[in-house]
C-alpha cells in the first residue's frame, strides 16, 4: 500500500525565466512543506521529462540540483501518461521496500523555453517519424481524425465538446493558479480558430509553465495522507495508424482493472480526475470508462454533473483545458487537486463527497493508459 | 512477387506498398524485416491498389512549419485499404468519413506522399465500416 501524503502545485502559465528545473525546485518545495518533511527524509527520487531540458539523466541532475541522496532514481518518458505511471511505480516501489518516501516531480517552461513551433514539432514526434510526421501531421491533427470518428460512430457534435471546455473553464475560475480563468461559453468555442477540423483553439489545452509534485509515502503519516488503493496500465498501439479502433482504445479495460486492484467498482467513485487534453480525449475517456453514456458527455457536462455540487465532480481545477498543461506536470495538476479535495482542503472549489477517486491519464494518442484510484483514509 | 521496399513512397518511391506474412498472413503498413505477429523473417512486400474507404478526416489550420504554413488549409485522412490496412494521406478536402477513395503518390511539399481523391466508380463500393 502507499499513500500520498504531500502534494505541491505552481500556477500554469507563464513563468518567464524559470527554467525546467527552477519549476522542479518550486514544485517540490510546496510538497515537502505541504508533507511536513524537509530534503533529507527523501529516500526516492521519480521525474519524468522535459522537451526544453532534454537529458539522458534528468533524475538524478535534479537530485544533485535540490541536494537529494536517494536510493532510488529514475526518470519516466510516457508522453501525457508520464504523470500517473510515476505515481503507478512510486506505489509499488514503496510496496517493494526499495524506498520509504519517493519524491514525484514532474515540471517545464514548455510555454516560454522554446517558440510555439518548437513545441509543436516537438509534440508531433509521437506520431510515426515516416509514415505521418512527414505528412505535417500535428497533435491537433492526430486528435482531430479521433473526434472525427468519434462523432460519425457515436453522434457527438461540436456543441457536445464545447460544453466540456465550457465546464473546465467554470471550474477554473475558481482557482487563482489557473492559466485561464475569464469565463466562456459554448458559442465562444464554436466562434474559436480552426485548428484541426473539428477542433478549435478552445477544444485544445494550452502550453504552459509550471510543475507539480508529490511525496508517495509507505505510511500514513503527516497531516495529509490519502491512500492508493489500485493502479493499473494498458498500452495500445503507439501510433494512431495502427490504433484498431478510435473509439476502444482502452481506457475502459484500464479503469476497470485500476478498480478491481482496489476492490471497488464504477458505482464506488465519487470525484474523477480524467486527462483533457483535447475535448475529444476527454469526450473518449468519459465515455469508454462509464463516467458517461456514448456520446452523452457534453449533455451531463451542462446538466452539471462534472461540477462541485454534481454528482461526479471532475477536475475541479480546471483541467489541462483550463488550469494549463506543462508536459510531465500536466496529468499531475488534476492529482494535485484531487489531493486537496480529499483532504478537504479544496476551499471554494471543494466537493461534498470526495472518498474514492478515480484518476486516468493518457500518453501519445491514446496510446498510453493509466488509471489511478485513491481513497481518503 | 514481392517488391522493392525502396519503391514504397515511404523510402522516396512512387508506390503504396505493404507487406504480408508467410506464416500466417498478417497484414501490416509500416515496413520491417519481420513479422511482427509471429516473428517471421520473412514477408512479402506487395504492391496496393490504392483503393479503400475514408475513416477519419481532419482539415489542418495549423500548421507545424513554414513548408506546410504554405498550403494550409489540408486535409488528412485516415483510409482503411482494401487490402486490409489504414493509411494516413493528404486528401482532397471535400471527402467525408465512408467515401469511396483511390490513392495517387503525389509530390507536396517536395516529397511524394500518399494522397486521395474519390474513387470515379463510389457506385460499386461499399465501406466495411459504415455504422
Amino acid at each position: 500500500m502507499s499513500w500520498v501524503i504531500g502534494s505541491g502545485l505552481t500556477p500554469y502559465g507563464r513563468h518567464d525565466g524559470c527554467s525546467t528545473l527552477d519549476l522542479m525546485t518550486q514544485a517540490t518545495d510546496l510538497a515537502l512543506a505541504d508533507a511536513g518533511l524537509a530534503r533529507g527524509d527523501i529516500d526516492g527520487l521519480i521525474c519524468g521529462y522535459s522537451t526544453t531540458l532534454p537529458h539522458l539523466m534528468l533524475s538524478t541532475v535534479f537530485a544533485e540540483h535540490y541536494g537529494l541522496h536517494p536510493r532510488y532514481a529514475h526518470a519516466m518518458q510516457l508522453g501525457g501518461a508520464t504523470g500517473f505511471g510515476l505515481v503507478m511505480l512510486a506505489h509499488l516501489l514503496v510496496a517493494s521496500g526499495a524506498a520509504k518516501r519517493i519524491l514525484v516531480v514532474g515540471a517545464e517552461n514548455r510555454m516560454t523555453g522554446q517558440s510555439r513551433d518548437s513545441a509543436i514539432q516537438v509534440l508531433a514526434q509521437v506520431g510515426h517519424p515516416v509514415y505521418e510526421v512527414p505528412l505535417g501531421a500535428t497533435i491537433p491533427a492526430y486528435y482531430g481524425l479521433v473526434a472525427s470518428r468519434y462523432m460519425h460512430e457515436f453522434g457527438s457534435t461540436e456543441v457536445d465538446f464545447a460544453e466540456l471546455a465550457v465546464a473546465m473553464r467554470r471550474h477554473a475560475e475558481l482557482h487563482e493558479g489557473a492559466q485561464f480563468r475569464n469565463p466562456i461559453s459554448v458559442d465562444d468555442v464554436l466562434a474559436s480558430r480552426s485548428i484541426a477540423a473539428p477542433l478549435k483553439m478552445l477544444d485544445c489545452c494550452p502550453v504552459s509553465d509550471g510543475g507539480c509534485a508529490f511525496v508517495i509515502s509507505a505510511e500514513p503519516r503527516g497531516p495529509c495522507p490519502v491512500q492508493i488503493t489500485g493502479a493499473a496500465q494498458h498500452h495500445n498501439a503507439q501510433h494512431v495508424s495502427v490504433l484498431a479502433s478510435l473509439t476502444n482504445v482502452g481506457a475502459g479495460i484500464c479503469a476497470a482493472q485500476a478498480l478491481d486492484a482496489a476492490g471497488r467498482t464504477l458505482a464506488d467513485v465519487e470525484h474523477a480526475a480524467i486527462y483533457d487534453s483535447f475535448t475529444i480525449t476527454l469526450t473518449i475517456l468519459l465515455e469508454e470508462i462509464g463516467l458517461a453514456p456514448r456520446g452523452r458527455a457534453g449533455t451531463l457536462a451542462r446538466e452539471g454533473h462534472f461540477d462541485r455540487d454534481g454528482a461526479m465532480p471532475l477536475n475541479m481545477h480546471g483541467g489541462l483545458l483550463s488550469y494549463g498543461h506543462c508536459g510531465v506536470g500536466g496529468a499531475m495538476a488534476h492529482l494535485a487537486e484531487t489531493h486537496r479535495q480529499m483532504t478537504g482542503r479544496a476551499g471554494m472549489r471543494q466537493a461534498r463527497r470526495a472518498g474514492v477517486a478515480l484518476l486516468h491519464g493518457d500518453g501519445g494518442v491514446l496510446s498510453s493508459h493509466v488509471s489511478l484510484v485513491m481513497e481518503s483514509t | 512477387m514481392s517488391m522493392d521496399a525502396t519503391r514504397d513512397w515511404a523510402f522516396g518511391g512512387d508506390q503504396l506498398l505493404y507487406q504480408k506474412c508467410r506464416a500466417c498472413h498478417r497484414i501490416a503498413y509500416f515496413h520491417r524485416n519481420f513479422c511482427s505477429a509471429c516473428g517471421d523473417a520473412s514477408p512479402i512486400i506487395l504492391q496496393s491498389r490504392g483503393e479503400g474507404w475514408v475513416y477519419a478526416r481532419t482539415l489542418i489550420q495549423r500548421a507545424p512549419s513554414d513548408e506546410f504554413r504554405a498550403i494550409v488549409p489540408y486535409c488528412i485522412v485516415l483510409v482503411d485499404i482494401a487490402e486490409g490496412f489504414r493509411v494516413m494521406g493528404h486528401a482532397v478536402p471535400s471527402l467525408v468519413i465512408g467515401d469511396a477513395v483511390k490513392c495517387t503518390i503525389t509530390t507536396v511539399v517536395g516529397r511524394p506522399l500518399p494522397f486521395f481523391s474519390a474513387l470515379a466508380t463510389a457506385s460499386s463500393s461499399e465501406d466495411p465500416h459504415v455504422t
